[in-house]
């Protein structure tokens, strides 16, 4: 857990002030916060690590590391739960 | 994969151990840092694709195996009581504590879940209000804006049954520890790319400076690691002792300012334990006295929790690059990923897990450039020919 994983950014939102976004790694797309590099757009690429984009980067060299970290079974990350946004009491994972 | 063609291509790889062998005259002891480089080297052998008197040895870059015992007894008190919501990352739930790990807290009816991001930790708290959540904040640099925005939005949002049990690590005061050692071996260190990606490398100039190591910030793909593996040996054949940075295409001198102002609005610098190392000062984060109420070791009274670690384990002295796993005689018999004594073969990205993965356990006999998997870069590998 100590890489960060390029993903392209499809999304940007903002929730509870915070400017989020959805990122697609692959196959799956998961929720990213983007407060650390608010600049980006749509279309771009970004390294995130525990759900935070920490830094863009291009295309060849998004490629490049998330294949690099394929081939070293980093990725299972992207497959832990996801959480839902629901009422007090309602919880599911 | 268009892409990949240049950067994995052997020809590329075979230039640059070539030129590692025009200039080496002498032997040399090189760590890498961070446990994604430690996994890639082993993976692909490029510890036996180098020139036999370059030796790599691997680093405490591992923040899973860095968490002191210690710190897994709290979490576990914590998340043993009935009214506690325990959230943390996937890769902490299988490390054991003095008694069983998070998942075994689980089957006995605790609410322990795995999550993606820190601020799953706020949808949680927000949908069971009647529950204290918390959230096992651990890590390097690379992940403290991800804790910090979570304390800083439980905070900010004023969400009161949320609070964080930090064991946040620094980098560069562990590389201090490793040097100032009187058994130290080490001359020369490949910097973690994706901590400075945060960080920048800046913090990294007086240590390099003080005790005349080469610091090249490398990325952790194979070219990447050769790359910084001949880089730094440039600078002790020639020398030289700065800090250079092998990853430009991702990271620059300075990091990510934003992430860097929130964690230090969040956090304050502290003495840390390191799993296998101890203590080592000033080396982590913890939460700053406005943050008291995110405090999960101050809400929870477990600061009096005190551990000792397996006898038998060398993980301290393959952290500093004293030992490697096959030194060790519980590694592969007694200590294995299933039933880790200590802290290198908690995680994937701990040392003594790697060279399990990899089979280097099973064929002690073997020369190691048989076992590694260097025909994966297309080279031939490096020892004994």
């Amino acid at each position: 857990m100590c890489l960060a994983i390029p993903g392209k950014v499809v999304e940007t939102f903002d929730k509870g002030g915070m400017r989020m976004g959805k990122v697609q790694f692959g196959g799956i797309v998961r929720e990213a916060c983007l407060e650390y590099v608010p600049e980006t757009q749509v279309g771009e690429y970004v390294l995130v690590h525990v759900g935070f984009a920490i830094s863009r980067i291009d295309e060849a060299e998004a490629e490049r590391t998330y294949q690099a970290l394929r081939d070293l079974d980093q990725l299972t990350e992207l497959e832990s739960p996801v959480v839902e946004e629901v009422e007090p009491g309602g919880f599911r994972q | 994969m268009k892409y990949l063609d240049e950067y994995r291509d052997g020809d590329v790889a075979q230039k640059i151990v070539g030129e590692m062998r025009r200039i080496q005259t002498r032997p040399w002891v090189l760590m890498e840092v961070c446990g994604g480089q430690t996994h890639s080297i082993v993976k692909n052998g490029i510890d036996h694709l180098i020139p036999e008197g370059v030796e790599l040895v691997h680093g405490p870059g591992c923040p899973v195996c860095v968490t002191p015992l210690e710190m897994i007894d709290k979490a576990h008190a914590i998340a043993r009581r009935p009214n506690v919501i325990f959230c943390s990352f996937g890769d902490m739930l299988r490390v054991p504590g003095s008694e069983g790990d998070l998942f075994t807290i689980k089957s006995l009816g605790g609410d322990v879940r795995v999550v993606y991001s820190p601020l799953d930790c706020l949808k949680i708290a927000r949908a069971n209000p009647s529950k204290q959540v918390v959230f096992f904040a651990i890590g390097f640099e690379t992940t403290a804006p991800a804790n910090a925005m979570l304390a800083w939005q439980a905070h900010e949002q004023q969400v009161t049954n949320l609070s964080l049990l930090v064991s946040h690590v620094l980098v560069p005061p562990a590389l201090e520890a490793i040097l100032q050692a009187d058994d130290n071996r080490v001359q020369g260190f490949l910097g973690p790319g994706h901590v400075c990606a945060v960080m920048g490398y800046r913090e990294y100039e007086p240590i390099s400076a003080r005790y005349q190591v080469p610091i090249v910030v490398t990325g952790f793909e194979p070219i990447d690691i050769l790359h910084g593996t001949l880089m730094t040996l440039q600078q002790l054949e020639e020398d030289r002792a700065v800090v250079e940075n092998q990853y430009s295409r991702v990271l620059g001198p300075d990091g990510n300012g934003a992430a860097q102002k929130l964690v230090n609005r969040v956090f304050e610098v502290t003495d840390r334990k390191w799993r296998g190392i101890g203590m080592i000062p000033m080396s982590g984060f913890q939460l700053r006295d406005e943050f008291a109420r995110q405090d999960a070791e101050k809400l929870f009274d477990v600061a009096e929790i005190a551990t000792l670690e397996p006898e038998i384990c060398i993980s301290g002295q393959i952290l500093r690059g004293i030992k490697k796993p096959h030194d060790c005689p519980a590694f592969g018999t007694l200590c294995t990923p299933q039933r880790p004594l200590g802290a290198t073969m908690v995680s994937a990205e701990g040392a003594c897990a790697a060279y399990y993965a990899y089979g280097r356990h099973l064929q002690p006999g073997k020369p190691l450039h048989q076992i590694a998997s260097a025909e994966t870069l297309g080279v031939p590998a490096g020892r004994g020919d």
